[in-house]
Order: C-alpha cells, then sequence, then structure tokens
C-alpha cells in the first residue's frame, strides 16, 4: 500500500543518516587514535627539553615549540589591535553605508583566501620586498593576515551582544563614544573577544602552508624577531614527508594534537559559556 | 528649561508638532498622554539623546537657562551632565555599586578616590539609596532589587550634581512599594532640582507632578497646575483621556 | 574643545585601522599579480592555462594537469562531502538523541580543528597503503584526497547548512507534519529544499575550501605532473604545484608558481564572491 512506501523510505533514511553520522565519528576517533596511540610513547620530557638532533631523527622538538609559540604571539599581537579596532569601527562609528559594506566585504573575501597564497604574498612581500627575511616577523605578519578576519568577525558579535541601554547609559552620563567604547562596550565584550582570539590562536597552531614560506625552516632556536623559526607543525610535515624518522613523526604530530586541541576545547567551553550568558 | 516651537522627525515620520513649553525650574512637571504621543522622543530631545539615532531632524529651538542645547559650540557632553536622564528599565552597568555611581564623574575627569567617595555617598544619599547599599558598594550592582536598582540609577545622574533630570517611566515594572519609595524621592529631590516626568499613569503625574502636560500624537494638548489639568481640564480630548474614554 | 579634536582623531585613527582588512587583501592581489603576470604574458594565457607539460628545466609551464587535478579532487572530495555533510546535518537537527548529539558535536568541531597536516599524516600511512594493496596504483591518488579532503570539508558544509536548517521558521516543519507526512518526507521535501540556498552557500564555500588546499594533497597526492586519467592516478593540484616547488624555485620557474597562484586566486575569489552573495541574499 502507499502507506507502506512511506515508511520503508524513512526507515531507510534513517539507517543511512545514522551510518553518515556513525562513520563521521569513527573516522574522527580513527585519525587522532592512530597519530595519539603511536605518537604518545614518544612524548617525555626529554622530548619537549631538549633540541632535535640528526636532522631531527633523535632528540626533542624545543626550538619548534619555542617556534610555535613565538609565532603565534606574534600574530595576535599584531592582528587583535587591527581587528577589534575595525570591529569598533563597524559598530561604533559607522552605520550600513558603503564603508561599511566595502570592508566587510573586503574581510569575507580575505577570509576565503587559500594559505598557500597567504604564504605566496608573505614571502613577495615581508621576506623579500620589506627585506625581513625568514623570520618570526615576517611568519608572525603573515599569519596576522590570515587570522585578521576571525578577530574582526568574533569581536564583532561580542560587540554586537552587548544592550543598546548601556550605550545609552553612558552617553547621558556626559560619556563620549570613545569612552563609552573604552569603559563600558570593551570590557563587557572582552570574554567573546578572548574567545576569537583563541580560535585563532588554534588556527596558527596548524598552520604550515603560510608558515613555511615566510619563517623559514631553521631548527636553531630564534634570538631574536628576525631569527627563522620553524614550528611544530613544520617539522611535522618534513619530517613526514622527507621519511626522516616515523616515530619523531608520530611524537610531533601528536604533540601538536593535543596542543591544537587543548586549546579549541577551552575556546569552544568559552564560547558556549559565553552564549548561553548572553541568552 | 523652554521649549519653542519644537518639530521633530524620524526620518519622514513627524514625531512631534511644534511643542512649545515653558518648565520653571525647581518643579515637577509630568508629560502624560497615551502610547506613541512623542513623550519619550521629547524627552530623549531634552538631553539631545536622539543624536544617536540615525535619520532625526529637528526644527524649533529648546533652551537651558537661556542657551540653545542645539547650539553647536555647545559640549555635548557637559549639556548631558546638566540634565540627567533616567529610563524606564532600570540600566545598571555591568559593575559594582561604587563603579555605576562613579562612572559619570570619572568620566567627566575627576580621578581622586576621596572625591570620588565623597560625591559617591551624597548621590546615593540624595536617592535615598546610601542605607541600604554602604556596607556593600563593591558588589555587583546587577544584584540590586528593581527599586533599588533605579534609585540606583537616580544616584548615577545625581553624582554629576545636573540641574534637570529627566525620568521616563521610571517606575515601570517595579512593585508598588518600590514606586512609592522613588516617588517620595522625588519629592525630596525637587527642592534642588528641576524634574521632567513621564508619569507611569495619571494617578502618579497627580501625586507626584506640580504642573502637567497633555500630549496626544506629538501635539501638546495643553498645560497647567496638575489640579487644573486633571480636574478642570480645558480641552475636550484632554477631558477624555483623563475620565479614561480612551487610553 | 581639546577633548573634541582627541575624539576627531581617535575617529580617524579607527578607519584607517578599519581599512586594515582591505588593504592587505589589495596588497596581496597586487604582489600575486606582480610577480606572475609576466610570465602569463610571455607565454601567452593560452599557453599557459591550457598547457600540458610543466617541465621547469625546459621553460615549459602549462598548468591544465593541475586544474583538472584540482576540479577532480574537489569534485571526489564533494561526492563523499555533501552526502555525508547533509546526512549529518539532518542528524544533528532533526533525529538525534540527545546522547548521541552530545558525541557528534564536538566530533565535528574537534575535525575542524584538526590542523591538515594531521589529515595529510593519517592519509598518508593509513590510507594510500589501503588503496595500494587493495585497489592499483602507487596508493598516492586523487582517490585518496578525495577521500580525505571530503573529511575536511565535512565541517564547513555541516555547520552552515545546520544555521540554514535552524533558521528556518518552525511552522514549516509543524504545517508539513501536520498534512500528514512522515518525518523523512518533511525533511527531505520540505525542510531542505526550504534551506536550499544555505545548503548551496555551505557547499560552495566547501568546494572553495577543498580547492585551496596544500599540505594534506602535497602528502597524499603524490607527485605527478602528468595528466591524470583515474582517480588512482597521482596528481598535482594548483595548491601543492606552488607548494611543492616553491622552495627551491627560481626566476621564470618561481615566477610561474605565483601565477599558478594567480589562476588559484581568481578561481577562489570567484567561488567565495558566489557563496558571500547567496548568503547575503538568504539573510537578506
Amino acid at each position: 500500500m502507499v502507506y507502506r512506501t512511506r515508511y520503508i523510505t524513512q526507515g531507510v533514511a534513517k539507517v543511512l543518516v545514522w551510518m553518515a553520522a556513525l562513520s563521521t565519528i569513527g573516522v574522527m576517533i580513527l585519525i587522532l587514535f592512530q597519530v595519539l596511540a603511536k605518537g604518545l610513547p614518544a612524548l617525555h620530557l626529554r622530548f619537549f627539553l631538549d633540541s632535535p638532533k640528526s636532522m631531527g631523527r633523535e632528540g626533542g622538538i624545543l626550538p619548534t615549540i619555542v617556534g610555535t609559540f613565538a609565532l603565534t604571539a606574534a600574530a595576535i599581537l599584531f592582528a587583535t589591535p587591527l581587528g577589534v579596532g575595525t570591529a569598533i569601527f563597524l559598530r561604533e562609528y559607522t552605520r550600513e553605508s558603503r564603508i561599511s559594506r566595502i570592508i566587510r566585504f573586503g574581510t569575507d573575501c580575505l577570509a576565503g583566501v587559500p594559505s598557500i597564497i597567504f604564504g605566496l604574498f608573505g614571502f613577495v612581500f615581508f621576506v623579500i620586498y620589506l627585506n625581513m627575511g625568514w623570520s618570526i616577523l615576517s611568519g608572525g605578519l603573515t599569519l596576522a593576515a590570515m587570522i585578521l578576519p576571525t578577530i574582526i568577525s568574533t569581536a564583532e558579535e561580542a560587540i554586537k551582544g552587548i544592550p543598546p541601554s548601556y550605550r545609552e547609559v553612558s552617553y547621558s552620563l556626559g560619556g563620549t563614544k570613545w569612552q563609552t567604547v573604552m569603559h563600558t562596550i570593551l570590557p563587557s565584550a572582552l570574554p567573546g573577544i578572548f574567545t576569537g582570539i583563541l580560535l585563532s590562536v588554534g588556527r596558527s597552531i596548524g598552520e604550515t602552508a603560510a608558515v613555511i614560506l615566510t619563517a623559514g625552516s631553521s631548527l636553531m632556536m630564534p634570538t631574536s624577531l628576525f631569527s627563522p623559526i620553524r614550528t611544530m607543525s613544520v617539522h611535522f610535515y618534513i619530517l613526514a614527508r622527507e621519511g626522516i624518522s616515523i616515530e619523531m613523526a608520530y611524537g610531533t604530530g601528536a604533540a601538536l594534537i593535543l596542543l591544537v586541541l587543548l586549546v579549541n576545547t577551552v575556546a569552544n567551553w568559552l564560547l558556549n559559556r559565553y552564549i548561553r550568558h548572553r541568552v | 528649561m523652554v521649549i519653542k516651537d519644537f518639530n521633530f522627525y524620524y526620518q519622514s515620520f513627524q514625531a512631534l508638532q511644534n511643542i512649545s513649553l515653558k518648565i520653571h525650574p525647581k518643579e515637577i512637571f509630568a508629560i502624560f498622554g497615551p502610547a506613541r504621543s512623542g513623550k519619550t522622543t521629547l524627552l530623549k530631545s531634552l538631553n539631545r539623546l536622539t543624536d544617536l539615532i540615525f535619520g532625526t531632524r529637528h526644527t524649533g529651538t529648546i533652551f537651558l537657562d537661556g542657551t540653545d542645547i542645539y547650539d553647536p559650540k555647545l559640549s555635548l557632553t557637559q549639556l548631558r551632565r546638566r540634565i540627567g536622564m533616567v529610563f524606564d528599565l532600570p540600566t545598571p552597568l555591568p559593575m559594582s555599586i561604587f563603579d555605576n555611581v562613579a562612572y559619570g564623574p570619572k568620566l567627566s575627569g575627576i580621578t581622586q578616590k576621596k572625591r570620588l567617595a565623597e560625591m559617591v555617598e551624597k548621590a546615593l544619599r540624595s536617592a535615598v539609596l546610601w542605607e541600604e547599599v554602604k556596607d556593600r558598594l563593591h558588589t555587583s550592582a546587577l544584584r540590586l532589587s528593581g527599586g533599588q536598582q533605579q534609585r540606583l540609577c537616580i544616584a548615577r545622574i545625581l553624582a554629576l550634581e545636573p540641574e534637570v533630570l529627566l525620568l521616563d517611566d521610571p517606575c515601570s515594572g517595579l512593585d508598588p512599594i518600590s514606586t512609592a519609595s522613588i516617588e517620595e524621592t522625588l519629592g525630596k529631590l525637587k527642592k534642588e532640582y528641576t524634574i521632567i516626568l513621564v508619569p507611569h499613569n495619571i494617578q502618579q503625574a497627580s501625586r507626584v507632578a506640580d504642573r502637567a502636560g497633555f500630549f496626544l500624537n506629538g501635539e501638546l494638548v495643553e498645560e497647567g497646575p496638575v489640579y487644573q489639568i486633571f480636574t478642570r481640564p480645558r480641552d475636550k480630548r484632554t477631558e477624555d483621556y483623563v475620565t479614561g474614554k480612551f487610553g | 574643545m581639546s577633548m573634541e579634536i582627541k575624539e576627531k582623531i581617535i575617529e580617524k585613527i579607527l578607519l584607517l585601522v578599519a581599512l586594515s582588512s582591505i588593504t592587505v587583501l589589495a596588497l596581496i592581489t597586487f604582489f600575486i599579480f606582480e610577480q606572475g603576470l609576466p610570465l602569463i604574458w610571455k607565454m601567452g594565457p593560452k599557453a599557459f592555462i591550457l598547457g600540458q607539460k610543466w617541465i621547469p628545466s625546459k621553460g615549459l609551464f602549462g598548468i591544465f594537469p593541475m586544474i583538472v587535478s584540482s576540479f577532480w579532487v574537489t569534485f571526489g572530495a564533494l561526492s563523499l562531502g555533501i552526502p555525508l555533510g547533509l546526512a549529518c546535518t539532518i542528524f544533528l537537527c532533526e533525529w538525534t538523541p540527545p546522547a548521541v548529539g552530545m558525541v557528534l558535536r564536538p566530533a565535528i568541531q574537534l575535525l575542524a580543528a584538526i590542523p591538515s597536516v594531521i589529515y595529510g599524516f593519517w592519509g598518508l600511512v593509513v590510507l594510500v597503503p589501503l588503496v595500494r594493496d587493495y585497489l592499483e596504483g602507487p596508493g598516492l591518488s586523487i582517490l585518496s584526497g578525495s577521500v580525505i579532503l571530503g573529511f575536511m570539508i565535512l565541517p564547513t558544509i555541516i555547520s552552515i547548512s545546520e544555521d540554514s536548517l535552524k533558521a528556518l521558521p518552525p511552522t514549516y516543519k509543524a504545517g508539513a507534519l501536520a498534512l500528514g507526512a512522515t518525518h523523512w518526507q518533511t525533511i527531505w521535501r520540505v525542510l531542505i529544499p526550504a534551506a536550499r540556498s544555505g545548503i548551496v552557500a555551505s557547499i560552495i564555500l566547501g568546494m572553495g575550501r577543498a580547492i585551496g588546499e596544500t599540505m594534506a594533497m602535497i602528502m597524499i597526492l603524490g607527485n605527478s605532473v602528468k595528466m591524470p586519467t583515474s582517480f588512482l592516478d597521482s596528481a598535482r593540484t594548483l595548491t601543492t604545484n606552488i607548494g611543492i616547488e616553491m622552495g627551491y624555485a627560481s626566476g621564470d620557474h618561481r615566477q610561474a608558481l605565483f601565477a599558478t597562484g594567480i589562476v588559484l586566486f581568481i578561481i577562489i575569489m570567484l567561488l567565495n564572491s558566489l557563496a558571500i552573495f547567496l548568503s547575503r541574499r538568504r539573510t537578506g
């Protein structure tokens, strides 16, 4: 009967959808499990504290850890003022106008540019044209450009969520626009902005293509902003692709995953807490 | 304060028509009328909070002590400190009680701790809130009850030592006891400040105000002393509203 | 009046700051084109884009095989990603028992957070040998790449499609069910078509991500510059072409890589503009 076919279709669909969901979870577990299981044995204290020897076949990954942190810190340092400033401008100093539409369009486009293009750009602009060489500075500035759209949109969301009454109150008490921003809006938007920063940190840690082309791949400990460095993800990539040492690769990969997981879990937890708090 | 031939437009919608009104110093003037008749718009025009809204225009003038408040040479921030506003919903800022009250003075440049503490205490006393919160000045203002929060908002503007207080339905949503305490506070404040109030209802106006003006569809229909306007209104529309024929 | 002047200065500064994203975009466009255009001009755009031989040592720079590979890999990824993504979205929105939902959601967030090099690595050590052993070929193949890429773009498709479905007025669902439709019929014939533009936008964005992926593809696709003839062939995409050779290229060769970047950039910009346009239209 017609009745039955409808329910059969539904049943089949249900099974397929369930399979899809479960296989997605399954694959994720597989991927993480594979790298973590094989990599965790390599993660002893010396791994984190030593420098690599013989091109990474032995030793630890300390310079890469330092490199990762330095690069991420530089990127955040450059991108946050620009990103938050843009968000403040868009939300507090203009309305929907040609300027704001252009800025938003630019931001959206920037968000879609693939990392290898950022790498090419960073290489020709920072490394060569501005003569910064392969360095923390070049890499940091390039990464900053990559995370800028994320910071702008999370900051905007945070500022958008602030009740208009706060602004009214501040203005009616004789506050100027900038005072209102500094004393009322920014403090309230801080949790959201911070979440955006964390998300960008997670992304920067895993970024490889742009970093290789701008920060180099030196295994030495960096001594200044102009030193070339190798980040954990670049190290991982080189170890894997050049087939230097499969154990070291697994170890680096495991460390990388753990770091990224940590940052992202904290960020998502903050995101949920912050959203629920608003609602 | 003197309002002369004031017209106000939101884009193409005319919200206020040819309002001319004189507010006497140190009195409580109530602006009453049905919803959507321009009362809040007028109030917000008085401290130029309407400047924040996009696409508004006005004609006519508003004077404070003889100065045109829309004079471009006049400092907007100064103006807003002389004319303080309390909104219909209590709006404590997400900070401590002390910081809320000190917010205005801090913005205008006062930073000495002692001076700020004095100002905060004086303001909280005038708003009849000091006794209740003096022991917990540094706790969050969000923990206060509705009535306390509103008095906090009053204290906030008092800290700036304004000349005029604008209150837009300050007792909306408050229970009768809190309402009574706010009305009592207003009675005390009247001795020092000029108060323009949008009352919650006519009864509140007759309890609290000296003079009142009836607003209908953006027009000031009539104004006069409270006892006269509510018992022997001159205009039929006022009479209809006051007697409840429409609302 | 110094406060007023200070405020005006701050406003101007903020305007400059806000222009930073446009400035960066302009700089990127300028420099990429400045480096790559001379070569395209020298070779002639047709020869560059349609040329099938990429032999830097002989000065031959045809990127047609890369373009084809890019599209093949993307197509493969979408064939996996769209059904799986839609299914997961439907699951999350309509059919999930809270317990499973609580596992699936973080799982998807995690999938999004994993760096591409990890994906590539996993593909290299797990998937590639599987393909090599059970199917033919070197294992380093478009097939392997498509599978990995499919999972990489899943979170993109799921999150945006989910937003679209959630944004639908609940009356759609209520109305359909009230007319006697089964749950599945409601989903398949009413809700999904209604959320169509959002879902399409998510797919286009996923496509953009797939075309732009570099590191994982370098590790999995192999290094062949020949025109691929089957899914089991190794290949190079536009992105891997740049990524593999940039480290040691110079002169014309380097310019050719930038030129590859130009083609990539234009394709992605077109795709993303389409997605932006579609999603703006949806949200009104």
